[in-house]
């Protein structure tokens, strides 16, 4: 019988979390200034994925068998998130009304539909009511309409109340405070019962093309990989779904999407994205200070006027006094001693918020990217064989803060658009592989061109010596003013990576520690995401270079990923023998927020997909 | 013999969930919480695979009891080389109260009905922990049972098992038919792939209710009570270092 430890079944992870283990260093030295000398000798491989150490150079792998089962459908699409789903709802709605046949399958990497969504949200239902006329009949989650609409600048310990006036992008009669994962959810039921093939739990590792270039589908992930990159007993190939297009629906920076922006060079005529960050828990409030239906913003304090960010705060009526509250940083930040889960925390303890936090009892929290570049950062949309939909591209409304119904738009009219098309007798393409240009032409002139045209300026007009009081003004002239009809295109600074300030010219930030009761640790939070990923694989965090990280990024920049990212996977600790220290990735922390890629300074960081089934487990968050 | 195997797998919290208890204390938080099959019965459908594909035994039936859900664990079961599922229906009251004396009745009227040359379940379920299911189920059999089993090998109609026990290993054999559980180190579960999920969806499942096999769900417990008490675990690991809050559900069971 082979050791158990060379084996990682779920049973064994289990037991080994149920074992105390003694860990060999100490006090993580995550918040030090002191930076330590380089370590003399050659970097510790960190990276053994394949994409960065090919398979078919490795002598381990020889003789192993590489061939893999395909399977042909109509349309695949990438991601069950609102956009996918209601790409693939529309694609059977029309096959349904034309009474043809249609295979649709979805592959998404979350154990379960829903699993891997987060959002404040704060839902318009304009897509909603479009895709499903009848949707509170059919149950759908909408159970918080807006009752309270309140926005305020915060300081240390006082709040300037700002009204809401009609026409502001924040304001939200109409709305639905949803828990958008509960939402998704439903998506997937009526999917499934309109017949699409729904895969959780399989991720799509790869794209896969044609001899014409044209994308011909994707291949799940492989699986039983070792953690040094050999094959275990249990390694199996992923599985080819090859479809006449493919739809792209990642979300917020997609790694399949990233690799179809270099291959069809997608992005020359748009400027480059800009993300923010945002954290979110999900508390149970005293009943006493329940008050379901109201919606908060702030902006403010604990940021500074030059650090993009605010909070929402929203008590949702769904039985049980429960509120979702939350925190986004532009990652356009200068300071790399910022640390955004931070000041999540110290943002809880101010007056207004601690108020309704007092007596309560948190019971949820993850974090996620997105998208903040507008209308000026989207790429083209379309390729031969595929087309992006969604936050892949991205459709936030910025100053509204909403991206949920623009993202399912987007899904309608690419299944709209590309519906005749696969049901054609005679495919009328250049390419085996579909190309649908009439996706982008009818988003051009839906209303998610017009809307986001409309709110363009209002984020990149952050950048002005007043910092967010400028931006207010902007707001308050030209949009509300004017309704987003000036003549020019505000540019944004350029990439979110390209902002960070060396470590010598910043001050460091003092954050206070957190009491336990509002404000709480890292690895706690952690810890109530429900994450957790199969050990015993290659770490998915994937450096293109593994030295990088110390020669750069920490002496630099302070190891700025070891603040950033909100799970906790990144950590600079001492070498075991000798002076200097090396980076730590913690993969099975890894919440799939996509911040560490967007934010490296060095754009070292290559983000792939691990074994499906992998990631947090939110449940409707 | 029939060479069929009958292998019972049962839908629990995924194991890296934190659970929450109900505000009532009545239970646990289950609605889309994160779930899936537990791990040794996990364990415990890889060997029945594997006998299969060593040709020892001709079919595997993977049994589940509980509401509509349960039939995603049973497509889990086939998608890693059962050949049919059987779906017991367990829904609302029944199955809050469901318990090991319950689901052992329901396997061996199974069992009985199937001719089955084997029953294999795993060693325990990882949200109650009561080890109790596979010993019940032969002891309502009258069959020898191989309990906490590291090593299974069929030899004609006879099965020599090593069991994990708490001295170290001890070997026994016994007759078929028989019931064993499995223990952790028996094998290393496959993956449940995505072209054998597409082919377990071709796969039979039937459908049968406890009353059908003449098995009455009464719960002998007079009442439940769920308390918590919170213990923090502070754990520093190689791999990772995620601090455990190790919430030990307090049971409170009166038996007739």
């Amino acid at each position: 019988m082979l050791p158990a430890s060379r084996y990682s079944s779920k049973a064994h992870r289990c037991i080994r979390a149920l074992t105390a283990v003694q860990g060999e260093h100490g006090a993580p030295q995550l918040y030090t200034t002191v930076r330590r000398a380089c370590s003399s000798g050659t970097a510790p491989r960190i990276t053994t994925h394949y994409t960065i150490h090919p398979r078919d150079k490795d002598p381990r792998w020889e003789g192993m068998e590489m061939e893999r089962f395909a399977d042909e459908a109509d349309v695949v699409i990438v991601g069950g998130g609102p956009a996918g789903l209601s790409a693939a709802i529309r694609l059977k709605q029309l096959a349904n009304e034309h009474q043809k046949e249609l295979r649709v399958c979805l592959v998404e990497k979350a154990p379960q539909i829903g699993a891997h969504t987060l959002s404040g949200a704060c839902l318009e239902p304009s897509a909603l009511t479009e895709l499903f006329p009848d949707w509170k009949e059919r149950g759908a989650p909408l159970n918080t309409p807006v009752t309270e609409d309140v926005f305020n600048i915060f300081t240390k310990s006082h709040r300037i109340p700002v009204p809401i006036l009609p026409g502001l992008p924040m304001q939200n009669h109409g709305n639905y405070l949803v828990r958008l994962g509960n939402f998704v959810r439903w998506l997937g039921e009526q999917a499934e019962e309109l017949g699409v093939e729904l895969y959780p739990g399989y991720a799509a590792a790869e794209v896969l093309f044609h001899e014409d270039g044209s994308v011909k589908g994707v291949a799940t992930n492989d699986v039983g990989i070792a953690k040094d990159g050999s094959p275990k007993d249990v390694f199996e190939r992923g599985m080819e779904l090859h479809a006449k297009v493919t739809l792209f629906g990642e979300g917020c920076h997609g790694h399949l999407a990233k690799q179809l922006y270099k291959q069809f060079n997608l992005r020359e005529n748009c400027e480059p994205q800009t993300y923010a960050i945002g954290l979110k828990e999900l508390w149970m409030i005293d009943e006493k200070k329940w008050k379901p239906g109201r919606t908060e913003h702030s902006v403010g304090w604990p940021l500074n006027r030059h650090t993009y960010g605010g909070s929402f705060l929203y008590h949702l009526n769904e039985g049980e006094p429960l509120v979702s509250l939350g925190f986004v940083v532009g990652l356009d930040y200068t300071n790399p001693y910022l640390s955004p889960f931070k000041e999540f925390q110290r943002w809880k303890h101010h007056p207004f918020v601690a108020a309704t936090l007092e007596g309560g009892q948190r019971i949820a929290y993850g974090a996620r990217a997105l998208n903040e570049g507008g209308f000026q950062s989207i790429p083209k949309l379309t390729f031969p064989g595929g087309l992006l939909i969604g936050c892949s591209p991205g459709f936030m409304n910025v100053p509204k803060i909403k991206g949920t119904h623009t993202a399912m738009k987007s899904g309608m009219l690419a299944a709209e658009a590309i519906f005749p098309k696969v049901t054609a007798e005679e495919p009328n393409s250049e390419t085996t592989g579909l190309h649908v240009p009439e996706y982008a032409e009818s988003l051009k002139n839906s209303w998610v061109w017009k809307e986001l045209h409309s709110v363009r300026n209002i984020r990149p007009s952050f950048h002005n010596p007043l910092g967010l009081y400028g931006g207010m003004v902007y707001t308050g002239i030209f949009y509300w003013i004017l309704r987003g009809k000036e003549p020019w295109t505000l540019k944004h600074r350029g990439m979110d990576a390209h902002q960070l300030k060396p470590a010598k010219e910043c001050t460091p930030i003092e954050y206070p520690k957190p009491d336990g009761k509002i404000s709480f640790d890292l690895l706690s939070s952690v810890a109530l995401s429900g994450t957790n990923h199969e050990g015993d694989q290659p770490p998915h965090l994937t450096l293109k270079d593994d030295s990088v990280p110390v020669a750069r990024n920490l002496a630099v920049y302070d190891g700025p990923e070891q603040r950033f990212c909100p799970a906790g996977v990144y950590e600079y600790v001492p070498v075991e023998t000798g002076d200097g220290m090396r980076l730590q990735i913690n993969a099975q922390n890894c919440v799939h927020c996509k911040t560490c890629d967007i934010k490296d300074p060095s754009q070292n960081i290559n983000w792939v997909v691990p074994e499906g089934g992998g990631g947090p487990a939110y449940n409707g968050m | 013999m029939s060479g069929r195997v009958l292998v019972g797998v049962k839908r629990v919290i995924d194991y890296a969930v934190k659970i929450r208890v109900k505000p009532d204390n009545s239970g646990v938080v289950t609605d889309g919480v994160k779930h899936s099959m537990n791990p040794f019965c996990e364990i415990a459908v890889e060997e029945a695979v594997k006998l299969k594909e060593k040709k020892l035994i001709k079919e595997v039936v993977a049994v589940s009891c509980g509401p509509q859900q349960a039939q995603e664990t049973i497509r889990t079961a086939l998608a890693m080389g059962a050949d049919r599922g059987i779906h017991v229906e367990v829904t609302g009251k029944d199955y809050d109260t469901l318990g090991p004396l319950q689901v052992s009745k329901i396997l061996a009227a199974l069992a009985k009905k199937e001719e089955a040359q084997l029953v294999i379940l795993g060693k325990q379920a990882i949200d109650d922990d009561c080890n109790q299911t596979g010993q019940m189920t032969a002891a309502l059999l009258d069959w020898p049972q191989g309990t906490f089993a590291s090593e299974v090998a069929l030899e004609n109609d006879k099965v020599k098992v090593v069991r994990e026990i708490d001295g170290g290993l001890e070997t026994i054999k016994i007759s078929t038919p028989a019931v064993l559980t499995a223990d952790l180190r028996l094998n290393t579960p496959r993956y449940a792939t995505l072209p054998n999920i597409m082919k377990a969806k071709k796969k039979k499942i039937a459908n049968v209710k406890p009353a059908d096999l003449g098995v009455e769900l009464t719960s002998r417990m007079l009442g439940k009570y769920r308390g918590v008490t919170g213990k923090r675990k502070e754990r520093a690991t190689q791999q990772s270092r995620v601090e455990e809050w190790t919430i030990l559900p307090n049971i409170h069971r009166t038996i007739l």
